[in-house]
This record gives C-alpha cells, structure tokens and sequence, in this order.
C-alpha cells in the first residue's frame, strides 16, 4: 500500500492548522474584545466557511486563485507559480474551511475568562505584558489547544474543496479523502477499506486527546 | 492621611454620582446590591474610569478629570480585594502572593517576602497549593496576602464576606478586624450587610441610587438613621409613613394607627426597630392581636395588629426573648413603643 496520502494528508493538515493557529488565535482575541455592531459583523464573515457547502468555498477559491482568475494569474504571470492542482493547494482550501473552528473555539476562551482577573493583575502593579503572557493566555489555553485540535482534526478529513481545487493525482496530489473515493470509485473495495480503518484510527486518537484536555480543563 | 473622591458616572439610565472623604479609618459604603458601591471602588482603583470628578490619595490625584488626570491602576497603590478573591488559577499560592510584589518580581527577595506574608496569614504551608484547592477562608487569606504585600495605601474591600459559608464569616470578620488594625490607613468597605458594617467600621455611608445618602459614626446612623433608606440598610424591619393629626398627634399609614409625638419639622415616616418594643402600658401602648409567630434560634418575632387598626394594616415585628413569650403565649398582648425608640425619618 503506497502510504503518499497518509503523508501528503498530515502535513495538509498540519501545515494549514499551523498558518490558522496564528491567524484564528489573534482574530479571536480582538473580536472576543471588540464593540457589539462590530463583532455581529465580523462574526457572520469568519464563521462563513464553517456553514458552506466545502464545494461553494472550493468554487470561491478556483475564481480567485485559478491561473485565469485575478491571484492565480499574478502568481502564474510574475513568479511561474500555478496555485492550482499541486499538493499545497489543498493548504488553502483546508485552512479556509477548518478556520471557523479555530476561532470560535478560542473566542469562547477568551470571553469566557474573568476580567476581573486581569483587574485586580493592574491593581496590584503587574504590566499589561504580563498580565496577557502569565495570566490571560494560561487561563485560556485549553480552549486554545481544544481548537487546535478540532481544527486539525477537520483539516484531515476536509474533501470537496480539497479535491475541486488540487484534484487528485496519485503521488502528487492525493490524500487519504479523495484516495477512498477515487478507489471506491475504480472498485478496489479491498483497498478503500483499508485507507478507512486508517483514517478513522487517527480521527479516533484525535477526538480522545480532545476529551482528555476537556477534563483536565474541568478539573482546574 | 486621607482619601477624597468625587465621582461621577453614568451607566445606562443610572448614575453614579459619589462624593466622600475618609481619613485614616474604616469607612463603610452601606447599600442595597446595584447601588453603585463595587463601581465606586472600581473607579477608585483605575479599573473603571469615571466621566468626571477628582479621587486623591494622600495628597497624590489619582484621578482629575478637569485637569486631564488619570493614573493607570499600577500606579495607584490601591489594595482591592474582590467579591470573590479574583485569585489567578494557573499559580500556586506562593506565585499569586508573588504577583503582589510589584511588577511580577521573581526573585529571592519577592520570594521572601511573599512568604512572610503568607506566614502573617497562618497559612504558609499552603504555599505550594493551587487556588481551587483552598476552602473559603483560605482563598480569602491567600488574596489578603497578595493585597498587603503589594503595600497599598488604602484597602478596598468589596462584599470581603459574601463569598465564604455563614459559619466562616465570623472568624474571618475576626482576622480582618486585625488586618486592619495592623494596617492602620484608610479602609473602604462595601457591604449590605449591616452586622458586618457596624462591628468593622469607623464611620458608615448609607448609599442610595449611587448617591451617598448619610455619612455619618456608626453610632449616629445606627441611632437616628434620618431617611427610609438608611433605616431599612441599618436593619429596622417597621417602617411606617405618617400623616400629622394635630399639634400633638400623627397618623401611621401603614400601621393605621395615631401615635402621640412630636414628629419635628419635614419628617414624614417613622421606623421602629423589633427589639425597642417594650411589653406592658408606658407611652403609645396598644392592645394587639397576635397575627403571626415566628421562631428563630434564640429569640421569637412576633406579628402585632393593633386592636384598632384595619384587618389590611400592615402587622409590627416584635423581637422578644424567648422565656417571655414562652410566659406570655397570649392572642392578645399590651405593648407600648417608647418614644425614644420611634426613629424620626425623612424621604
């Protein structure tokens, strides 16, 4: 069994929770603070991708990034660079669409924690630095880590925007989702099974890992 | 020393608008819950900001708004404590008393004289426990180390009581009592409860709708409270409005019946506290019928109609001893309301 989409999926995986880690942790942290009209709005737009259809935001992306579309072209025309139906492609569509997860995992962190805690840190002579570093972050951080988790773990399964926008060509741009299909598909049914043993193993192990911080997250 | 704050606030369709001084002593902030007593120590400490008015500290503006004054909270060496304790969950004892050195400090030093403060409080052997495994009285010693050790100026204590079971709140309204005398500058402390007001502080604020209604001893606003508010706060349960009848004589409203007084100009409502109802003829007497009997664990409040009041009157709390009611256990009782127990109030 040729292990190139168990990989290929991983480091998808692993590289788009990564970009979302620093993008969904900030985007969580000034919206949980932001005025009310603001946070409605903003709210809406990043929760977006969570509600859509994977192939709507697969659409979305191949009309700006397509080596016709507005992106795709500039990248194709300056740097030779199709951004398009190679393995890294499918970061773009992941990241998009485990986003939501990420950000409102830990906005839920973040207005979840006691101000008054952050209050009585200035009252007592402690800088802002610090109170954010030492007291803020390590309050949140099991709701931080619970939406790195989740999002990793939906960024291993992510499909139909994978597939629309890096297609599946075996070594290059396949991973664990679209190969089930692909061998479903072409009856290799022997196979197809396998890779789903395989990809619920990891789901498995991963929702574990979740319940496990949740509890120690209620123990404290 | 003295602490002096004006304070104006508006929050929705309430506004806070407190003015007081306090010297080096215990001032209680006596009010109903959403008076504005937390917000006022909240702006007092730089973590709220008023709209307008001017807080000094020994001499140090904290806060002017017309001069454009505005200290951030590091920079203000006030002590708050919070309603509950506010102890930061991810440090052990010993680290959030550390907090309390200034500026996080880490070192030897901090180290020591955290745990000083730690021992002052009998509780050093707790320094290596995390928050959540404190009880009550411990999580309260814990956050009155952290407080004293970051040497404040002046302690702002908001409801340091509401928090802990009942049974606890006596021995550590004990403990306070020494930390403040230990401390000896200028405490604020906010309560509704009016036991707790009276055994600590120096001198009571009543506060009404984010106003100070009544500052005055403890002993003057317990003994002649003056308004409704401030002697329904000082924990009189018979309040009555009255109506003058002639030169001698009122009508009480609520109790529906006349009483011999001389209200003095501008009052309009008495109240009568349980306990300074004398059983037997004297002053005012009344027969009465005994509506209501209620026990409590060392004493009975019993509910009095005056024979000549109306069946929808409302009924008096009397506060007796247990042995004398258990001698009397009578329908109808004598009781008169000395004069000098009728509380002369106003608005």
């Amino acid at each position: 069994m040729d292990l190139y989409p168990l990989w290929n999926s991983l480091r998808i995986a692993g590289i788009s929770t990564v970009i979302i880690f620093f993008a969904g942790v900030p985007a969580a942290y000034y919206i949980a603070k932001a005025p009310r009209a603001v946070k409605g709005i903003l709210d809406v737009i990043l929760t977006l991708p969570l509600v859509l259809p994977p192939t709507v935001v697969g659409y979305l992306l191949l009309r700006a990034l397509g080596p016709r579309r507005p992106v795709g072209a500039f990248f194709l025309e300056h740097f030779g660079l199709r951004l398009t139906m190679t393995w890294w492609s499918a970061v773009f569509a992941t990241a998009v669409v485990i986003f939501p997860l990420m950000y409102r995992t830990c906005r839920g962190a973040f207005e979840s924690f006691d101000e008054s805690l952050a209050a009585c840190g200035k009252t007592l002579g402690l800088s802002g630095a610090y109170i954010f570093w030492r007291i803020r972050m390590p309050c949140c951080r099991p709701g931080i880590l619970a939406g790195t988790v989740l999002a990793f773990a939906r960024a291993l399964g992510e499909y139909g925007a994978t597939s629309m926008i890096a297609g599946y060509t075996p070594g290059r741009t396949a991973t664990i989702s679209t190969t089930v299909y692909q061998l479903w598909r072409t009856n290799d049914d022997a196979l197809a099974f396998r890779w789903v043993m395989v990809n619920i193993a990891i789901s498995f192990a991963v929702l574990l890992v979740v319940n496990l911080m949740e509890k120690r997250e209620k123990r404290r | 020393m003295a602490l002096q704050a004006e304070i104006h606030k508006k929050l929705g369709r309430f506004s806070l608008d407190m003015a007081f001084e306090a010297e080096d002593e215990t001032l209680a902030l006596l009010g109903a819950s959403g008076c504005g007593k937390s917000m006022t120590l909240r702006c007092i400490a730089g973590v709220e900001k008023p709209d307008s008015g001017r807080i000094v500290l020994d001499g140090a503006v904290l806060y002017d708004s017309a001069r454009g004054i505005d200290l951030k909270p590091q920079q203000r060496r006030v002590g708050l404590m919070f309603q509950h304790y506010a102890l930061f969950p991810n440090m052990t004892v010993l680290q959030n008393v550390m907090c309390g050195t200034r500026r996080g400090g880490r070192g030897r030093v901090q180290k020591d004289k955290a745990m000083r403060a730690l021992d002052s409080m009998g509780i050093a052997d707790l320094a290596a426990r995390l928050p959540r495994q404190l009880s009550g009285g411990q999580q309260q010693r814990t956050a009155l180390a952290r407080m004293l050790v970051s040497d404040p100026a002046v302690l702002l204590l908001d409801e340091p009581f509401s928090a802990l079971d009942s049974h606890l709140r006596f021995r550590m309204e004990e403990e306070m009592r020494k930390v403040i005398r230990q401390f000896g500058k200028t405490v604020l402390l906010v309560s509704h409860d009016r036991d707790e007001v009276y055994r600590l502080a120096d001198r009571v604020a009543i506060v009404k709708d984010g106003r100070v209604d009544r500052l005055d001893t403890r002993a003057a606003v317990f003994a002649d409270p003056g308004s409704r508010t401030a002697c329904a706060l000082t924990g009189c349960k018979n309040i009555s409005s009255i109506r003058p009848l002639d030169g001698e004589r009122v009508f009480a409203v609520d109790w529906g019946v006349p009483l011999k007084l001389s209200p003095g100009p501008g009052v309009d409502a008495l109240g009568l506290r349980m306990h300074a109802i004398c059983p037997g003829e004297g002053e005012n007497t009344f027969r009465c019928r005994v509506c209501d009997v209620i026990e409590n664990p060392f004493s009975f409040t019993v509910m009095l109609r005056p024979l000549e009041a109306p069946d929808d009157s409302v009924p008096i709390g009397w506060e007796t001893e247990k042995d004398l009611w258990r001698g009397m256990m009578a329908e109808e009782v004598t009781v008169h309301f000395p004069d000098s127990a009728l509380l002369r109030l106003k608005g």
